[in-house]
């Protein structure tokens, strides 16, 4: 059975024909080749499927697509600036050594995003617990922790 | 693709009503961190469903204190709403910290409180805090809308008092059950997040100078559903708290419980989180001070 939702993705207003056996992902990737968004374990589990729905970060695999209707989303795509340059965030993910093979970044890449927005001066366990919910299987984690306590004291350094 | 028959998005609760009882193939979903994992899985009766979505009922939303000083919880609350609440982290903060040991972010941004009891699992992470609390469960019908104690509401593991046509609305908190407590949850988990309890010891506390004068002790995972441990309780009331009285608790909460062996761990390593746990919450919530 197929159902028009609308939805903003990544700013754009979109109208979207769904079935509604989809997921989010699938909608993301397959309909409107997003591919920036991972489908890691499908259940929830890794994280590599993140995305914001109006700013707080959901596990697209299991998100019925249907239930974008109205949503504001935002995927790895609109994380990056207007002209493709990296985020802060990415940047840092990039010089820190925080991506080796890279299929899991996407989805810490949108929960560092909501977490910095949500806290701008996270410790090192806040940042654990906003990141617990996205695996990472090459870097043991301390790099990631790294590139973003580096993000929030550039931007602390950046307001002064 | 989810393997579902389709999908029906009510607006309100008397029309999610109606679709459960004009088709006997209709499955509540909720923020689908559970249902739609068990389509994923195709678990037997999640495979082939009409899923009923209730995410935009605004009646099942929402926190609030009623005019008796009830704390009335929302069944689609989220996790996160659940745990940033002015209300309940001034009221029930062992309650946040339930909802706060769920799964990771994405999972208590999604996931709710109802679908955390109405699935019927002992390892729910809310519920043995919501047992502590003597919660009750508030369920809509067409026939109206009737309060079951959460201690009825679970029947068995997954299964709970829902007949056909109900929908889980909220949870009613009492104020006697609430004000004046002092309450902690401990999750033994062997990971920090992304894991199901071991096992999970809830604590409601009211002292008086050095003497107990309520006291509610629940678990998680240490029988078919959440439990309370009544013998402890009744033996703790009107004791003087000292490290022989807390010893004594833990060892009286392991005759109100039935762990068992699973993967997870052994009925032995259970039967210690037993002892132990309801000591050290007890211990938090009264501020320290014992060796637990």
């Amino acid at each position: 059975m197929l159902k028009k939702i609308n939805c903003i993705i990544n700013g754009e207003p979109k109208e979207i024909e769904v079935d509604v056996r989809e997921s989010l992902l699938d909608m993301l990737r397959n309909r409107l080749h997003l591919t920036g968004t991972k489908q890691g374990c499908g259940v929830g589990e890794c994280g590599a499927c993140a995305v914001l729905i109006d700013g707080n970060t959901i596990d697209s695999c299991i998100y019925m697509a249907v239930w974008a209707d109205g949503k504001n989303i935002t995927t790895i795509e609109g994380i990056s600036k207007p002209d493709g340059s990296l985020s802060d965030i990415q940047q840092n993910y990039v010089d820190k050594g925080a991506v080796q093979c890279g299929f899991c970044t996407p989805g810490f890449v949108i929960s560092t995003t909501a977490l910095l927005n949500k806290n701008d001066d996270p410790s090192r366990d806040e940042i654990r617990r906003g990141l617990s919910g996205n695996l990472c299987r090459c870097t043991g984690y301390q790099k990631i922790l790294d590139a973003v306590e580096t993000t929030v004291e550039q931007r602390r350094n950046s307001k002064k | 693709m989810y393997q579902i028959n389709g999908y029906l998005e009510a607006s309100t609760i008397s029309e999610a009503i109606d679709y459960l009882n004009k088709n006997d193939n209709a499955q509540i979903i909720a923020g689908g961190t559970d249902v739609l994992i068990k389509t994923r899985e195709r678990k037997g009766g999640y495979v082939d469903r009409d899923l009923v979505g209730i995410m935009r009922i605004p009646e099942l939303k929402g926190i609030k204190v009623d005019a008796e000083g009830n704390i009335v919880i929302g069944a689609t609350s989220s996790f996160t709403e659940v745990e940033e609440n002015e209300i309940i982290k001034s009221n029930i903060p062992s309650l946040c910290t339930a909802v706060g040991s769920v799964g990771g972010p994405q999972i208590r941004n999604m996931g709710t409180i109802g679908g955390n009891v109405a699935n019927g699992a002992t390892s729910a992470d809310s519920a043995s805090t919501l047992f502590a609390l003597d919660t009750i469960v508030r369920i809509a019908s067409k026939e109206g809308v009737r309060e079951v104690p959460i201690k009825e509401f679970y029947l068995g593991p997954g299964k709970v008092a829902l007949n056909k046509g109900e929908i889980l609305t909220s949870f009613v908190i009492l104020k006697k059950n609430y004000e004046g407590f002092k309450g902690d949850y401990i999750k033994y988990s062997h990971r920090k997040a992304m894991d199901i309890a071991t096992l999970g010891c809830s604590v409601m506390i009211k002292i008086n100078g050095q003497i107990i004068e309520e006291l509610k002790i629940a678990y998680g995972v240490a029988g078919p559903t959440p439990v309370r441990a009544k013998g402890a309780e009744e033996y703790g009331v009107g004791k003087e708290i000292s490290q022989e009285v807390l010893n004594e608790i833990g060892e009286r909460c392991l005759k109100d419980t039935s762990a068992r062996d699973s993967w997870r761990a052994s009925k032995a390593f259970r039967e210690q989180l037993i002892r132990e746990l309801p000591k050290r919450a007890i211990n938090n919530a009264i501020g320290g001070g014992f060796n637990a």
